[in-house]
């Protein structure tokens, strides 16, 4: 192509800063996880922190995110667990004084920090070099306009679209342009704020709500059914570019490749579409000066008029993202890591294929399998939230599936989800009375399970395209899966050795094979075995087998006859993975993950993680010994531990889905690490614990379990409301409750769906204004090793995942702690604890109740691990190997520290901001302080929250909450700014000398109405604290959270919360909280 | 259906069919490129050849039409897949690849373990090896042979830009016909791709191809169309020799037509056999690699440079000893092979992988206008 030799020939003696002037470089994170920005960040930094230290370069890390892999010890040099915004990395400059900074490695989170740095001119002023691609680049791929003519000059083509900067300019271009048309905002992740609107009204409130988030929005042509296609490039200085990978989305345009189904490589493009994207692509990319990773977004239509190549540009994001992630487990190829070598001045050729450890790392990936990528939602965990999925993200985890055949590897991937489904056919979630059609029709979580459920009912793959817009390819072997279904004889003693071979191949489980002949997975697996059908592992060497890989990244396939390695036999140690990352289990399991397999170094054990979950640190290669990308399932886990021989399994360090596998495993033969299973099991089941907890003279809330109306309302007449409900039968959505009192409690056991004879429900005495504590600790044979208590912000009945968590305990007496402790040594001893455990306690008027333990390590396990400087993880580990030593256990601080979580509501249309006993948070960071309330002021605004300087609304339910939160609005009211208030709590403000300007209900559409003054942006602070125990007619609560959450209002629903956060404002400037690094805190 | 792969080390595996039913025998070679099956099954340097696609899934987009292909028909010996898809979905699919291999006469079997066969080449090197469906045949060796004649047009053709139409749906910004107009390469067909061809065309060059064996310096053939004048200059102004199957050293009578050519100081552009069969007439030497180069992604660093390209390649025998007055122009990064050379300073010069890529990445295509922007000026061939 002539332009490229001529670009080849200008950009020949490409000028970069030699590398050598390079020394300290400052890295930034990308904070909490939340929906759209998740783990894979934790992976890119971690891979750009260990390219940079290869090169004896000194990183400067700022992440809050305590969970993370990147802030571990052994990694960056210095880390600062402070909010990613450009004052406190300014601050963080002036004293580290690096000499260059790192923007790509977290997400927009750090781009957009990047940018605002770049604007102040901060950066020029303290002479630090953005390393990587050029900042101009940057902000022409993140202003959607300017960006598309940037591309009209290349001639390429990218959607008709305009800017807007009100309503009434969108309504004129959309009138233009025709309906539909998308809306989308600049500057944002995860496509916040767009959406397609096909009338007028629509349109409307879909701008009113991206004008929230953004001063512009675009309103674009909409591509129906375009097939979306995306590219990975990376680029060095020498203008070297490769597309180290090609992705298509299962579902069309429309849904965010973040909701999508995706597969690597793209199977329904040939190869001019194939190589004609990719030449696109890379000038793009050429363009744009880029230096490290990018990704290319397509649309491209299947059906082209004049069979020309039909496509148009979506974005590009100059940065690693999670497409990016994705491509790097998808191919081997150590994206991230590259990204950063190049950054530094490296040319691709100078780079060695970390697989290979021969061939050069300037090269692009053969893939000789297929992987399946699927998101993981939680939608249902949200109330009022709304299903349907499109252009911007809900999802908050994802899966990815490896095999020989896409049917394979999708099979797999959805049993990777972890919802127990047990492959395509799944129909758990069909059962809601919707059409098979309409659930094909409107895009959903549940779309992919209609899609077989239609084959099985003969609907044609194309009336199934025609609806749901996925390529008929995609249909036809889904609809070879429940083909094979259908031909299964129904009787386990009729199935043939060919029969079992080929459902095999296609991905079934035993169990679901065990499901179609009446019989069990364990009896299908003993005939499996019987005719020698067994998987095989494969490993992922990035060029299709024409080299040999020295590293193990594997797979299992049944799709193959030979087995690329031997077995490990007694030198290996399973370690059990996390699996997707979902509400209440995320990154920190991957800490604990992470860090197990290193540990094992020490007792010469080779690691063997088994993972799926693509955002992960545990499944970069060169983490453990073996990497088994792999199902968590119990069928998938015996398979590897056939295959190993393994010394044991570890099952304890991965959250609670490895837990869950413990009994199985153990009945299989396997041999646990750690706390026997059969304790597992006592501390898990309910009635056990409960026993257990008795015979041990332990406190525990008063609590049964019901199957009639009758007893459960008689225990509760006897113990007194509020109780806490638990119902057994999750699937529909149906959560943990508070019932106040009889009338709702009886409203609540009438619903057939919720409370049957099949479904009984436990029933909890609810303890109110209790404080809450958590005991993480290491145990050995029974004895504790150490441990420590962190207290909760909030009173018992805010999720211990939601709640804000503060170390050292500060208003827990030495007497409570005492009791905690001696709790923790009994059960301990009583379950013969061997690793990591925590439990949770309820502390009321001296009274201390136990609610539950974990044996297993915790979400709070990386965070006492990091503010004591004590890796709790490897305490574990020791533990399981008999060479832990006791220590003391950690109650006390120089310092403060608080963990608080990240909500993602705004992403969640519909659906309730407000925290309950059911989780909801998405992520968390944790800060340092001075006290408690500069550690708690850092976090806050960490996870997006802000010094109020506008105005401050408040609404208190009911009198005791008016009057237990008006010393607070007395502080806040301090900072001479407007306060803004719902009818009685103004007036009961002014009673008490402050005035409060009153503003109408939204519901009453009266001015001056709260929602006016959201729109106009005058309030950015709302405290909406309810009385939970009064039930209105028409929630006007909700109205009020709802729309301050779509109008990025930071919100407090609890008292507590909002009470340090008043006491923090006020007694805090920004410019006297400590810019001080983790290891000035911790020595 | 089921059909055996049998291996000359006496191995063998079995597989449904999905191709035509009859034995076939050849040297079993694998490719690592993840898409373009039709062009590659094409693509007449695999004559001879048994061909393993390590990709797993294949068929999924059907075959499109004849103009779309890199020759008239299926030009491998064979074809082994993983998973073969009979139900093709793409808008320029006219038929499934198994009808089209039905169609051509050409078995294929689905080998479930391709990734075993591939490390077995890997390790042992290409083997000889046969799909026997219908009663066993002899195993084969195609680099005994002079394959040439088999793939490769007997006739003179010229052929004109102006009546050119570029069929593939590529990106719209990789013509530029205006920049070589009145300039006539002759290209010598040892088995050239069509994207050889066509590449030239797009670029506004008027292309005359000969066989391999024809001499257009001595146009003895009275039949039109003439490679000479009236005064016996050449009506061209510069040689393409193609690539093409098979061991080089076979191909003699090239090797003689381009020492007749360099004895002009006609420019030649070399590609893949046409690379190696340079390097013979200028006295370099040419081996065997253990297992070839077949894929879409060979970095190839530029000499002196650390400028890298992804390249298409298909070869199993590459030049190790470059010519004097030649230098290496390309050298492959992963294992130091040489992939061009290039004179001191005539335009002479060749590769070992495809810049017309199809199947693969388009990104060497700019050789084809390094070359014709190296042509001396004003163009001769005034002839035309
Ligand atoms: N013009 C369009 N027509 C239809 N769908 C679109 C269009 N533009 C974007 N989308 C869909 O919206 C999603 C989000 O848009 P994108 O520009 O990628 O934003 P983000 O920055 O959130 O990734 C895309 O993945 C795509 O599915
Ligand atoms: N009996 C109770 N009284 C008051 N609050 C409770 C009680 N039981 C649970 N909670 C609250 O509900 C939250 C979730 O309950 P828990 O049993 O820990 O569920 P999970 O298994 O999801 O962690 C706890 O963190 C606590 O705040
Ligand atoms: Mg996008
Ligand atoms: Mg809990």
């Amino acid at each position: 192509m002539i332009i490229f030799w001529k670009d080849y020939r200008s950009r020949r003696e490409g000028k970069v800063n030699s590398m050598s002037k390079i020394k300290k470089v400052l890295i930034l994170g990308s904070g909490a996880l939340k929906i759209g920005e998740a783990g894979e960040f934790d992976y890119s930094g971690s891979q750009a922190i260990k390219a940079l230290k290869e090169e004896k370069i000194k990183t400067i890390l700022v992440n809050p995110n305590i969970a993370t892999v990147q802030t571990s010890k052994n990694l960056a040099d210095e880390v600062y667990f402070l909010p990613v915004n450009d004052y406190f990395v300014e601050k963080i400059i002036e004293k580290e004084k690096p000499d260059s900074i790192l923007l790509s490695f977290g997400g927009q989170t750090a781009l957009n920090c990047g940018i605002a740095l770049n604007k102040r001119s901060i950066l020029k002023k303290h002479n630090v070099k953005i390393l990587g691609t050029p900042i101009k680049a940057i902000i022409l791929t993140e202003d959607r306009k300017k960006f598309a003519d940037h591309l009209r000059k290349l001639k390429i083509p990218t959607p008709e679209s305009r800017s807007a900067k009100n309503i009434n300019e969108a309504l004129k271009i959309a009138r233009q342009i025709g309906f539909p048309v998308m809306v989308r905002s600049g500057y944002a992740l995860g496509g916040q704020g767009s959406g397609v609107a096909s009338n007028i009204d629509e349109l409307k409130e879909i701008a009113a709500r991206a004008f929230a988030f953004a001063p512009q929005i675009l309103v674009e042509q909409y591509l129906h059914h375009f097939k979306e296609i995306e590219y990975e490039i990376v680029r060095d200085r020498y203008d070297n570019c490769i597309a180290v990978c090609n992705m298509e989305n299962m579902d069309p345009l429309g849904i965010h490749t973040g909701e999508s189904i995706v597969v690597a490589p793209s199977q329904t493009l040939n190869n001019f579409e194939y190589h004609g994207l990719r030449s696109i692509a890379v000038k793009i990319v050429r363009s744009l000066g880029i230096i490290g990773e990018c990704n290319v977004q397509f649309a491209l239509n299947p059906n082209p008029r004049k069979n020309l190549l039909d496509y148009y540009v979506i974005e590009v994001n100059a940065r690693l993202s999670r497409s990016s992630a994705l491509a790097s487990k998808a191919t081997g190829y150590p994206l991230a890591w590259v990204a950063a070598k190049l950054a530094i001045g490296k040319g691709l050729t100078e780079i060695k294929n970390k697989v290979t450890l021969k061939t050069s790392a300037c090269f692009e990936p053969s893939l000789d399998y297929i992987v399946v990528k699927i998101p993981r939602w939680d939608i249902e965990k949200f109330r009022g939230a709304d299903e349907r999925i499109g252009s911007s993200m809900k999802s908050v985890g994802e899966v990815m599936g490896i095999g020989r055949k896409f049917e394979e590897a999708y099979q797999k991937a959805i049993r990777m989800l972890d919802l127990d489904f047990e492959g395509a056919t799944s129909d758990t979630l069909l059962d809601n009375g919707k059409t098979i059609t309409e659930l094909l029709k409107t895009p959903t979580p549940k779309r992919m399970f209609a899609v077989a459920a239609a084959m099985k009912s003969n609907i044609t793959a194309s009336e199934i395209y025609r609806l749901t817009g996925i390529d008929p390819w995609f249909l036809y072997r889904i609809k070879n899966i429940a083909d094979a279904e259908k031909n299964i004889p129904p009787k386990l003693s009729k199935i043939t050795k060919q029969n079992l071979l080929e459902l095999k191949k296609l991905g079934f489980s035993d169990k679901r094979i065990g499901t179609l002949v009446n019989s069990t997975g364990l009896s299908v697996r003993k005939l499996r075995k019987k005719y020698n059908i067994i998987p095989y592992v494969m490993n992922i060497d990035t060029m299709a087998g024409e080299f040999p890989a020295k590293t193990n990244y594997l797979y299992l396939t049944y799709n193959a006859n030979h087995n690329d390695i031997t077995p490990l036999g007694n030198k290996g140690v399973m370690v059990l993975g996390s699996g997707p990352y979902r509400i209440g289990s995320s990154v920190e399991f991957d800490w604990t993950s992470v860090n197990t397999a290193i540990n094992l170094k020490k007792y010469n054990k080779e690691s063997i993680i088994i993972n799926c979950n693509p955002e992960t640190v545990s499944t970069d290669y060169d983490v453990s010994k073996r990497l088994y990308f792999e199902e968590l399932t119990f069928e998938r886990l015996a398979d590897i531990y056939d295959f190993e021989n393994p010394f044991g399994v570890i099952v304890s360090v991965g959250g609670q889905t490895p837990n869950n596998r413990a009994k199985a495993l153990k009945a299989y033969g396997a041999e646990i690490l750690g706390t026997d299973p059969k304790n597992i099991d006592r501390a898990e089941e309910r009635s056990k614990f409960s026993k257990l907890l008795d015979n041990l003279n332990i406190n525990q809330p008063a609590w049964n379990k019901f199957t009639n109306i009758k007893s459960a309302l008689s225990f509760c007449e006897r113990t007194g409301y509020p109780v806490l409900l638990r119902p057994s039968y999750v699937l529909s959505g149906t959560l943990m409750r508070i019932c106040h009192n009889r009338n709702e409690l009886t409203h609540f056991l009438q619903d057939k769906t919720k409370f049957s004879k099949d479904y009984p429900i436990t029933v909890s005495k609810f303890i109110e204004e209790a404080k809450e504590l958590e005991f993480d600790a290491v145990s050995q044979n029974g004895k504790i090793i150490t441990g420590a208590i962190c207290e909760h912000i909030e009173n018992a009945g805010v999720h211990s995942g939601d709640a804000s968590i503060v170390f050292p305990s500060q208003k827990t007496s030495r007497r409570i702690q005492k009791i905690i402790e001696e709790t923790g040594e009994k059960l301990a001893g009583a379950l013969a604890i061997t690793g990591p455990f925590n439990i949770q306690f309820l502390v009321k008027e001296n009274t201390i109740q136990v609610i539950e333990i974990n044996l297993r390590s915790s979400r709070t396990f990386p965070f006492i691990s990091k503010i004591t400087g004590v890796n709790f993880s490897e305490l574990a580990t020791d533990a399981f190997f008999n060479q832990a030593k006791e220590q003391l256990i950690h109650t006390k601080t120089g310092f403060a520290a608080v963990k608080i979580a990240q909500f993602s509501f705004a992403r969640l249309t519909g659906a309730d901001p407000i925290v309950h006993v059911e989780m909801s948070s998405t992520g968390e960071v944790a800060c340092f302080g001075k006290d408690t309330k500069e550690a708690f002021l850092k976090g806050e605004i960490a996870v997006g929250g802000k010094i109020p300087q506008k105005g401050i609304f408040v609404s208190l339910g009911g009198e005791r909450n008016k009057i237990l939160f008006l010393p607070s609005v007395k502080k806040l009211a301090a900072l001479g700014i407007p306060i803004f208030a719902t009818k009685n709590t103004s007036i009961f403000l002014d009673k008490n000398g402050i005035r409060a300007k009153h503003l109408y209900k939204i519901h009453e559409k009266k001015s001056p109405n709260i929602l006016e003054f959201f729109q106009k942006a005058k309030i950015d602070l709302a405290i909406n604290i309810t009385d939970e125990k009064f039930k209105k007619d028409i929630d006007d609560d909700f109205a009020i959270r709802r729309s301050a959450t779509d109008h990025n209002i930071p919100l407090f629903t609890k008292m507590e919360k909002a009470g340090i956060f008043a006491d923090a404002v006020t007694d805090k400037a920004l410019d006297n909280l400590e810019i001080k690094s983790w290891s000035e805190y911790i020595k | 259906m089921k059909g055996t792969l049998i291996l000359e080390d006496g191995s063998h595996f079995e597989g449904l069919s999905f191709g035509f039913l009859s034995s076939s025998a050849g040297e079993v070679v694998f490719s690592t490129g993840m898409v373009g099956y039709p062009q590659s099954l094409t693509d007449p340097s695999y004559k001879g050849q048994i061909l393993i696609l390590t990709y797993p899934i294949i068929g999924n987009y059907g075959v499109a039409d004849k103009k779309y292909w890199e020759s008239e028909g299926i030009k491998a010996a064979g074809l082994i897949v993983s998973n073969y898809i009979d139900t093709p979905s793409h808008f320029l699919s006219k038929e499934t690849l198994s009808d089209w291999l039905k169609r051509e006469k050409i078995p294929a079997i689905e080998i479930n373990d391709t990734r075993f066969l591939t490390q077995k080449i890997r390790e042992k090197g290409t083997m000889l090896g046969k799909i026997v469906i219908k009663g066993d045949i002899e195993f084969y060796d195609p680099n005994k042979e002079n394959l040439l004649p088999k793939v490769c047009a007997n006739q003179i053709r010229v052929l004109e830009p102006e009546a050119f139409v570029y069929h593939a749906p590529g990106p719209s910004f990789a013509q530029n016909p205006a920049n070589h107009k009145k300039i006539t390469v002759l290209l010598i067909d040892c088995g050239a791709k069509r994207n050889i061809i066509r590449s030239l065309l797009k670029r506004g060059v008027r292309v005359i191809t000969v066989p391999w064996d024809r001499d257009p310096f001595s146009d003895t053939q009275p039949a039109m169309p003439r490679t000479l004048t009236q005064e016996g200059k050449p009506v061209f102004d510069a040689i393409v020799v193609s690539n093409g199957p098979g061991n080089p050293q076979m191909a003699d009578k090239t090797i003689n037509t381009i020492a007749k050519a360099l004895k002009r100081q006609i420019p030649i552009l070399g590609i893949c056999l046409g690379h190696q069969l340079l390097t013979l007439a200028l006295g370099g030497g040419t081996g065997k690699l253990k297992y070839g180069h077949r894929s879409q992604n060979q970095p190839c660093i530029l000499s002196k440079s650390k400028k890298c390209f992804i390249t298409t390649q298909n070869h199993g025998f590459y030049v190790n000893r470059i010519p004097n007055n030649f230098r290496a122009w390309f050298t492959n990064a992963n294992d130091g092979t040489n992939e061009g050379i290039i004179h001191k300073n005539l335009p002479i010069m060749s590769v070992q992988f495809h810049p017309e890529a199809n199947p693969g990445p388009m990104d060497t295509e700019w050789v084809f206008d390094y070359f014709l922007e190296r042509l001396p000026q004003p163009p001769g061939g005034q002839s035309k």
